[in-house]
């Protein structure tokens, strides 16, 4: 209880993580993030800066968007002719533009220039004239004209080496040529749509007088651009080029700006600016008119279809370059290029072909025969080794048609199901005759094998049991087998299945088996085998045989015809198995009653956690860059039975189980006990061994007189009843399942991918109908037995063995099964132990077995009239009620018991607060208080 | 000069009774005490959770929404959320104040018998009965387990989280500890199957009950036996077992009404606490305290040492 004085001590035992927050000053308001909307753009004065969407994406412009200034419109170019007469200033574009426009982000930008030295202009004016004026106001003049002596031409080094070559300012690169009589201008009406016109020569009206005999340098062009385009815009569109929209400026007010190359030199070729009336500036019909046009009769001229070329033509329009944009020069030597279809640049030393290549002579293909048929015939191949009769007589029988024959017979003999099997072709797919072809192989196989077994049995029950030992028993059934699969058997040939195709030997010595098989040889086992191997692996071998030979047995061909083979094989012989199994529990076993606890009793294993689960843990992952979840697996051959087997006896190849099952029962009675898992412990084992003994005993005596389907074939070979193909089928699974070592899960799936399922579901279902009932055990364990009843014929088939024989040679799934029934492992205690419920002490594992004997008779009679009714279900619910009503029974009673309790204790304990009914909201707080209590 | 160290008082085992809750839940399957001890969760076979105060003895909260009964739950670190497992196959994640239900996580094939989170709350680990360990992630929204230890050859009976390892009990008989900051499973053998586990408050060792009423502990980095505690009856029941607050008694529930107490190093029966007339269930050790909660049939007890006094609670506190 806490202390009175708790609540000021816990404050101080409260602990603080991380760093605190500073308090917030007084009456000050935390700021709030400006919101987008709220978000303005102000220029360096302040102001608010609207957008426009004017000329270059500007914001307000001029005085409050006006032309003028504060003191209105006024020209400061303005002087009066009187007094003076005013200057005549060359205006450039600059002079109309406003102040954003020569910023960094205008169009024209005055910061970006380049640097002296890779300009290619010799030198700067505004250096120049600093150092002007640093001259005239130093305190030595003339030290700067010193200096300009002393100082080096600030000459690039291309220019320098250029000029060394040759090459003078305003010339072009490349050795001199003559110059060609120019031809006439292109036609000035063509229209030109987009953005800007190209450039035009300004070199067109330059000259009139060439002489022949002179050479002259090249003129100074730029290169063509043969970058790709990249960008999502029109043909040929160029956007706005401020080298062009400032064309020409070159005042002595307005220095140039634009360095580029064929600006400049077309500056050092003259001013161009007078030179005839020439547009400037910005032009094409997207801008509108500019400032500068002088033109605007077109301005609102409507655009029509009929200005547009809508047919593809072939003749060029007119400037040769299909299109090209290329610089003109090109453009204006038409006549040279006349047959040339190569455009680009020709590189020196090459020239264009003035023949065309010769044509390619195509070849015609030959003529084909009139009677020639585009189909090709494979001729079966039959192996010498086939040639025995018997063998013969099989392909005869599952082909309709021995394939020699088939060779001499006419060919418009056959119909189209036998010219399909011959080719290989699949069969169509059509509605299939008969039920029995939707079945999967693997149910007609089993279909098949319950006939079998039924067979069997009328044959194996003239054997003595008791005399056979392991190896004549098996040697026995084979024998048997052998007779009884005759020409079911798989014929090597024939089918294209190959179980140990890893080991060519093994395979050929399979293939002799089967052969043999065929032929009906007796001593199948002896005659193939290989000399080098023992007796053990002889057996071995002889067994895995035997199986592989029933579980491939050639299918119907229809249904083999509906399937195809995979791909990729890998998979299918391979398994997933875990490397590393944890030891033989014998050892330990025996570690633990020595209590040698350490290295006997340790396994370890490298285990991969989830990257996931490493990063909700805070650890490093240990395994970073595997990609292994779990213990890592290997992979394993999937058809090598004895991977998967601890146990000599028992196999893996699941379609033979009813078979092995038959072995094994047989078997039982010699092979040495092995402890298993659920072998708790000596004591333990005998007295589960008891209990079983007694319900297996109990059970033998009903399912004899009741369970005539499943139980005929264990437990009396000499009836001959047919037992029902799918009980039988149920069985074998649930033999599957008590094999001691298990396979992985992913193995059982894929063989009893439908039966398995529904076997664990049920026991599922077992496993909650037991929490349905009110945990006394005896009622539990009964209830729970008569919910099992439908699918345990495996256990009663067990049980049946179990009297039979002894005792210790139950197999450990029927201690399992038993397990579950008494759900898996150590359960649950009942609700309460009273006085008055004293006779519902549960059945445990240590109540004896004498008590046990007294009850279990009961049950069985009990159970002996459920199925005798066959009204398993009703009467579970019937049960169930009865259970649920004893149990309410019960907890009245116990009610009756904890309230005396609870009488006595509230005596001595008056103290308790009877606060039931807290707030959530009071909760939360102490929760999140978590106040230390104070003792 | 400093005072000498007071003489660290003997260990005091809680024999004395100071509560008695009735808990009306039918059969308590688990009771725990959250991270501090002052509270207590217990789980009803009639499908709820409920939340105690043992101290006072008042119920502060039921959870209802399991569909069977609940057989294990553990608080997370902050008390801000409750883990369950139950008989109906699911782990299902609370919300302590407002008692609803955060998320369910399905996918165990049978009953949960255990359920634990991790230090931080991030992870909630299950044992069930289909012999697997399944993470199931509390930051995400994804129904599939983080990962699946499905390495147990049977029903997982017990599990215990520590900073990095995850430790279980299986009634395959063996104790498994997974260690992910090295990235291996350690799997020792005790021969019996094991219904309880628990590290050492010192995490150099593990506990193991067996169902050969025998307990073991056991070196957590060799798997060596250090001592091996008998005298109580475990031979049928899933009981459960632990350290005491300073490691150093070790206690366990019986099948004949009592609960044991032994002595770690000497491995000697200190006491046997007679509790109820049935099977004592399960039990839950103070984490700071000597305090013990003990769950028989439908009755939940909390005893203290001898020495402990009955504060009374003072009105308006």
């Amino acid at each position: 209880m806490a202390a009175p004085g708790a609540s000021d001590s816990e404050e101080e035992e409260l602990a603080g993580y991380g760093t605190a927050l500073e308090p917030l000053p007084e009456g000050e308001r935390i700021k709030k993030p400006v919101p987008l909307q709220e978000q303005t753009v102000k220029d360096e004065k302040g102001r608010y800066k609207r957008f426009h969407g004017a000329f270059s994406g500007g914001f307000s412009a001029g005085y409050f968007n006006t032309v003028g200034s504060k003191e209105g419109w006024a020209p400061s170019t303005f002087v009066s002719s009187r007094q003076k007469r005013a200057d005549k200033t060359a205006l450039g574009p600059e002079d109309f533009m406003d102040e954003e426009d020569l910023s960094e982000y205008g169009i024209a930008p005055k910061e970006i220039t380049t640097t002296d030295d890779f300009a290619s202009k010799p030198k700067d004016r505004i250096k120049e004239k600093a150092r002007h004026i640093a001259g005239i106001t130093s305190s030595i003049p003339g030290t700067t004209a010193l200096d300009d002596l002393i100082a080096p031409a600030k000459i690039t080094i291309g220019v320098e080496l250029l000029r060394k070559m040759g090459w003078k300012e305003g010339q072009g690169v490349g050795p001199r040529v003559k110059r060609e009589p120019r031809k006439q201008k292109p036609d000035p009406e063509v229209k030109v749509y987009g953005c800007a016109l190209p450039p035009e020569g300004s070199e067109d009206e330059e000259d009139e007088y060439q002489p022949a005999n002179v050479t002259f340098a090249p003129k100074d062009v730029m290169p063509v651009d043969l970058t790709p385009k990249e960008n999502v815009r029109g043909l040929g569109y160029q956007g706005l080029d401020p080298t062009k929209a400032l064309f020409g400026v070159s005042g002595g007010e307005h220095p140039s700006l634009f360095t580029d190359g064929s600006e400049k030199t077309s500056n050092l070729l003259g001013d161009l600016r007078h030179s005839k009336g020439r547009k400037l500036g910005i032009s094409g019909q997207a801008f509108g008119v500019g400032a500068l046009e002088e033109e605007d009769d077109d301005i609102y001229a409507t655009e029509t279809l009929s200005k547009y070329d809508t047919v593809l033509k072939d003749e060029e329009p007119g400037d040769m370059l299909y299109g090209w944009t290329a610089p003109k020069q090109y453009k204006n030597k038409k006549g040279m290029e006349k047959e040339i279809r190569y455009i680009g640049k020709i590189l020196d030393g090459f020239s264009l072909a003035s023949k065309s290549s010769a044509t390619k002579k195509t070849y015609l293909p030959p003529d084909l025969p009139r009677d020639y048929r585009p189909v090709h015939y494979f001729r079966p191949v039959i192996t010498a080794r086939n040639e025995n009769p018997l063998l013969l007589q099989a392909l005869v029988e599952s082909t309709g048609k021995l394939e020699t024959d088939a060779l001499q017979q006419n060919r418009h003999t056959l119909n189209a199901s036998q010219r399909r099997e011959l080719l290989g072709e699949t069969a169509l797919k059509g509605p299939s005759p008969s039920v029995l072809e939707y079945l999967s192989g693997k149910d007609k196989e089993r279909i098949k094998e319950v006939k079998q077994a039924a067979e069997q049995q009328m044959k194996t029950q003239t054997l003595p049991q008791q005399s056979l030992n392991i190896s004549s028993f098996s040697y026995g059934v084979h024998q048997k087998w052998q007779m009884a699969l005759g020409g079911q058997l798989a014929t090597p040939s024939s089918s294209d299945f190959k179980p140990f195709a890893k080991n060519p030997e093994k395979q050929k010595r399979y293939e002799d088996y089967i052969e043999s098989l065929k032929q009906g040889q007796k001593d199948t086992s002896e005659s193939h085998t290989d000399p080098g191997m023992t007796e053990w692996e002889r057996g071995r071998e002889r067994e895995e045989f035997f199986h592989a030979a029933v579980l491939y047995k050639s299918s119907n061909p229809v249904l083999s015809s509906r399937f195809t083979r995979a791909k990729h094989e890998d998979d299918t012989d391979k398994v997933e198995v875990p490397r590393d199994q944890e030891m033989d529990i014998d050892d330990k076993e025996s570690a633990v009653k020595m209590k040698m606890f350490g290295k006997l009793t340790r396994d370890k294993f490298e285990w991969h956690p989830e990257k996931l689960l490493c990063k909700r843990f805070n650890v490093p992952d240990p395994y970073s860059d595997s990609l292994i979840v779990g213990l890592p697996k290997v992979k394993r051959d999937k058809y090598s039975v004895f991977n998967f087997l601890t146990l000599p006896e028992s196999t893996t190849t699941t379609i033979t189980q009813t078979i092995n099952e038959k072995m094994q029962q047989n078997i039982s009675p010699n092979k040495p006990k092995k402890p298993s898992r659920w072998d708790v412990s000596d004591k333990e084992k005998k007295k589960k061994d008891s209990i079983s003994e007694f319900i297996s005993l109990a059970r033998s005596k009903v399912n004899i007189q009741q369970q005539q389907p499943e139980s005929v074939i264990e437990e009396d070979r000499s009836r001959t009843n047919e037992p029902l193909p799918n009980k039988a089928v149920n069985e074998s699974t649930d033999q599957k399942e008590e094999e001691e070592s298990r396979p992985s899960m992913d193995l059982f799936k894929a063989i009893f991918a439908s039966s398995s399922d529904e076997k664990s579901s049920s026991s599922e279902e077992d496993s909650d109908e037991e929490a349905h009932q009110p945990p006394s055990s005896v009622p539990n364990s009964e209830s729970t037995k008569h919910a099992n009843l439908p699918d345990t014929s495996s256990a009663d088939v067990q049980e049946c063995m179990a009297v039979t024989s002894e005792p210790d040679l139950v197999p450990p799934l029927l201690k399992e099964e038993l397990d579950k029934v008494e759900e898996f492992g150590p359960r649950l205690p009942p609700v309460s132990f009273s006085k008055t419920t004293q006779e519902h002490e549960p059945v445990s594992l240590a109540s004896s077995v004498e008590a046990n004997q007294k009850e279990k008779p009961k049950k069985n009679k009990e159970k002996h009239k459920v199925k005798r009714e066959h009204k398993h279900k009703k009467e579970k619910k019937k049960k169930r009620k009865k259970h649920r009503h004893k149990g309410k029974h019960k907890n009245k009673k116990s009610e009756k018991n904890s309230n005396s309790d609870t009488v006595d204790s509230s005596d001595s304990l008056s103290d308790i607060e009877e606060i039931t009914d807290l707030s959530s909201q009071e909760l939360l707080r102490r929760l999140k208080h978590l106040p230390a209590m104070k003792q | 000069m400093a005072f000498p160290e007071p003489k660290p008082k003997k260990p005091e085992l809680p024999k004395r009774l100071v509560q008695n809750l009735e808990c009306k839940q039918g059969a308590v399957r688990a009771v725990r005490f959250n991270v501090d001890g002052n509270y207590c969760l217990t789980c009803g076979s009639d499908k709820s959770l409920k939340l105690w105060n043992p101290h006072k003895g008042t119920l502060l909260k039921t959870y209802s929404g399991h569909g069977y009964e609940v057989l294990d739950a553990a608080g997370s670190f902050d008390n801000s959320q409750l883990c369950s497992c139950g008989a109906d196959k699911t782990v299902v994640l609370w919300d302590v104040a407002s008692g609803q239900v955060i998320r369910k996580f399905r996918g165990h094939a049978g009953k949960v018998n255990c359920v634990q989170f991790n230090e931080e709350a991030t992870v909630i680990l299950s044992g069930s009965i289909d012999s697997s360990v399944r993470c199931w992630d509390c930051r995400s929204r994804r129904p599939d387990p983080i990962q699946i230890l499905d390495e147990a050859k049977d029903g997982v009976s017990s599990l215990k989280v520590s900073d990095y390892e995850i430790l279980s009990g299986s009634v395959d008989g063996r104790v498994r500890r997974y260690d992910l900051r090295a990235g291996e499973l350690y799997s020792d053998y005790v021969g019996s199957p094991v219904t309880s586990v628990c590290f050492s408050k010192d995490g150099q060792c593990t506990l193991a009950a067996s169902l050969d009423s025998t307990l073991r502990l056991l070196d957590k980095d060799t798997g060596e036996l250090l001592g091996e505690y008998t005298g109580h009856k475990n031979t049928a029941y899933k009981l459960d077992c632990c350290l005491s607050e300073k490691d150093t008694h070790v206690t366990s529930c019986s099948e004949d009404g009592k609960v044991y107490f032994w002595d770690l190093v000497e491995g000697s029966l200190m006491l046997s606490l007679p509790v109820g007339r049935g099977v004592v269930q399960s039990l839950s050790f103070h984490p700071s305290k000597p305090g013990l909660l003990t769950a028989t049939e439908g009755r939940v007890q909390f005893w203290r040492e001898e020495s402990h006094v009955v504060e009374e609670q003072p009105p308006g506190c």
